[in-house]
């Protein structure tokens, strides 16, 4: 294998432009009322209803909440990955192309999605060790995409390989590209992955909680790396995370979820500094922040808590889902479900007492 | 570092493992030569991530491994040289609580007979006694009584997990090593979870080891922290003390590592280079040198002595310059 400083002409010409010189304002992803639906022995589950997001080219929008609440179904919606019988039962997922043109995946089939996957979207997961082939190379992963989706040949595909490792910060990119993700720690494996989804330069990058299985040290370089790549490729991002602390870290946006449904939604600067919905305002104040722990611990008083747990799909309370577990809940909060009502912020809130609370 | 009045005190403590096959032979450090002591109801918090040897030095204190040397002593006790008989009778003074609240508790046991298996182990008579015994905790974990002869799968998370704190409660020990007790909760469950152990190791006069990655959690339970980094120890710190004024190069680098949820906070902070050194094959004198910004030559031949800095407070780092 030559070395990456090879000449790199046809992997120059082959690559397309960066999606930031795009119109501003139009969303590189624009998911519309969508809803998905499980089947099963009891019936029909709802996972997540009316789930509106947009993400412009080179931001993050980042999707959180607690096991349950719907993250992971919505993200493996938009890609289309649902498995076994999840199903969209309504809604849109448009996506701006790298050619520009608007394309509705919910409406696609099985083989125009895999021209899609790969290429005008890329994607990383939380596990490097089961998304990745340990039985093929590294460089041999990187570049099989490049060769179906970019139409390289082997020799340029490979050449384009190393370049991407050399991007995600792996040193001697020539000769890892040559063992295998055994030899690889588990934050380079990461890398490898981010190389991989990045290699066809797509138009949004789902990555689901790509940072949660690694040391906190190493989610830093990670975090870095996204957000460098980012400004180097102008990629939409769409983050999936537990964590508020890696929202405030890689998002601009944030849409906080809660029971299949999204509660609030803004940047997150005002989401994180003026939260409106109490769901928010209580996963914030759960958490023991550094440097103030002490002072709450040495005053005597317990850690906040949200009292009760997430309602079950198949028992889903009329009204706000919330409402249970709020300090703030009235009568008319069990009545109808709320809409999701603009702030003075700029925030979207589904709360009927924001403005009061 | 080993203090004579100490309740628990630990010193020297060694674990190696051997590796590979003949003519290959290798020695993991997963833990070297690591001394400290425990006040009587005193909370101290091990922190460190992956193979640093937090999880390895809390099931060695329990002798659920066998520590390579060292010697651990606990209310005067030397647990170390304990006959397996005295052993388990003594294990009723030391209890742990794991971290999968799912793996931990067996599918096939009620939690009548999960809560009453250390009991009966111990020798406690009559199955009236045990089973009001077993209410007794579960009342104190928040549960309902009824619990008793339900299964770990009808529960979630943040209730297994507070079965497991009964099951360590129940027997009534001096000390507790509680090893990520909340990393697989949820936060709004994480939360309920440590307000728990915090009244009932009050309540109890408890003395507790806890180990955890989170180190606002951390700040949070901890009286004193003692940061780990490739089975040795970094540095030791009043908990406060430890996140205000970080001594040591390798806890202000993890102390900067923990996503920051103030949206103002700096973005691009510089991140540790590289990864993790092998246990297997660590690096000469200090193990952190080879990721650490202010290594100097002297680092690579050198091991640094814990030291003493502020009142209470010590670090193991060559460096008094910075």
């Amino acid at each position: 294998m030559a070395a990456a400083s090879a000449d790199n002409s046809a992997i120059e010409t082959a690559r397309a432009a960066p999606h930031s010189s795009q119109t501003v304002g139009s969303p590189a992803l624009s998911v519309q009322s969508l809803r998905v639906t499980f089947g099963t022995n009891q019936g029909t589950l709802t996972a997540v209803e009316d789930i509106g997001l947009n993400i412009a080219p080179g931001k993050t929008l980042a999707l959180v909440g607690e096991s349950g609440s719907g993250k992971s179904v919505t993200s493996l919606a938009i890609i289309r990955l649902l498995a076994g019988r999840g199903r969209i039962s309504e809604g849109s997922i448009a996506l701006r192309g790298k050619d520009g043109a608007v394309k509705d995946l919910a409406q696609m089939a099985e083989p125009e999605l895999e021209a899609i996957r790969g290429n005008d979207l890329g994607m990383v997961f939380q596990e490097p060790m089961t998304s990745l082939n340990p039985v093929l190379t590294v460089g041999e992963q990187i570049a099989e995409p490049i060769r179906i989706h970019m139409g390289l040949s082997r020799r340029d595909a490979m050449l384009r390989a190393i370049e991407m490792l050399d991007r995600v910060g792996i040193p001697a990119p020539a000769a890892r590209a040559r063992q295998y993700l055994h030899e690889f720690s588990g934050g380079m494996r990461q890398r490898v992955t981010i190389a991989i989804a990045l290699a066809c330069d797509p138009v949004l990058l789902l990555a689901d909680e790509p940072t949660t299985a690694l040391d906190v040290t190493v989610q830093m370089q990670i975090l870095n790396l996204l957000r460098k790549l980012q400004a180097e490729q102008g990629m939409a991002m769409l983050f999936v995370t537990h964590n508020l602390g890696v929202v405030a870290e890689i998002a601009h946006e944030v849409a906080v979820m809660y029971a299949g449904q999204i509660v609030e939604q803004g940047s997150v600067r005002e989401v994180l500094k003026t939260p409106r919905h109490p769901y928010t305002r209580g996963l914030l104040a759960c958490v023991p922040q550094l440097g103030s722990a002490s002072a709450l611990k040495n005053s005597g008083s317990p850690l906040f808590s949200i009292p009760g747990m997430v309602p079950s799909l198949r028992d889903m309370p009329k009204g706000c889902r919330f409402a249970a577990r709020c300090p703030h809940a009235q009568p008319k909060c069990t009545v109808d479900t709320p809409e999701p009502v603009l702030t003075d912020t700029g925030n979207r809130v589904r709360c009927i007492r924001w403005n009061e609370i | 570092m080993t203090d004579k009045a100490a309740f628990l005190s630990v010193s020297g403590l060694t674990k190696h493992y051997q590796l590979g096959g003949i003519g290959r032979r290798q020695t993991v450090h997963a833990l070297d030569d690591v001394s400290f002591s425990v006040a009587r109801g005193e909370t101290v918090g091990l922190v460190g991530e992956s193979g640093s040897g937090k999880t390895t030095i809390g099931r060695a204190i329990l002798r659920l491994i066998e520590p390579t040397a060292g010697n651990i002593t606990l209310d005067g006790t030397n647990v170390t040289a304990l006959s397996t008989g005295d052993l388990r009778r003594f294990r009723k003074r030391m209890q742990y609580i794991f971290q999968d609240p799912y793996a931990s508790l067996s599918p096939r046991m009620t939690i009548g007979e999960i809560l009453t298996e250390g009991l009966i182990l111990q020798g406690v008579r009559g199955k009236e006694k045990r089973r009001a015994m077993a209410e007794a905790v579960l009342q104190a974990v928040d549960l309902p009584r009824d619990a008793l002869d339900r299964y770990a799968f009808e529960f979630s998370g943040g209730q297994r997990q507070r079965i497991g704190i009964g099951r360590a409660l129940i027997l009534e020990p001096d000390l507790i090593v509680a090893d990520e007790p909340v990393s697989a909760l949820d936060v709004s469950v994480q939360a309920q979870t440590i307000n728990l152990l915090r009244s009932l190791q009050q309540e109890n006069n408890l003395t507790m080891l806890f180990i955890s990655h989170d180190l606002g959690v951390v700040e949070y339970v901890c009286d004193r922290v003692i940061v780990l980094f490739l089975g040795r120890i970094m540095e030791i710190a009043p908990s406060e003390a430890l996140l205000a004024a970080p001594r040591h190069p390798y806890t202000r680098a993890l102390i900067s590592a923990i996503p920051n949820i103030d949206p103002d906070a700096p973005r691009d902070r510089p991140a540790l280079r590289g990864d993790i050194p092998s246990p297997a094959n660590p690096p000469s004198g200090c193990v952190f040198r080879t990721r650490c910004p202010h290594a100097i030559d002297r680092c690579a031949t050198q091991v640094p002595p814990l030291e003493e800095v502020a009142p209470d407070h010590y670090k193991a780092c060559i460096r008094d310059d910075l």
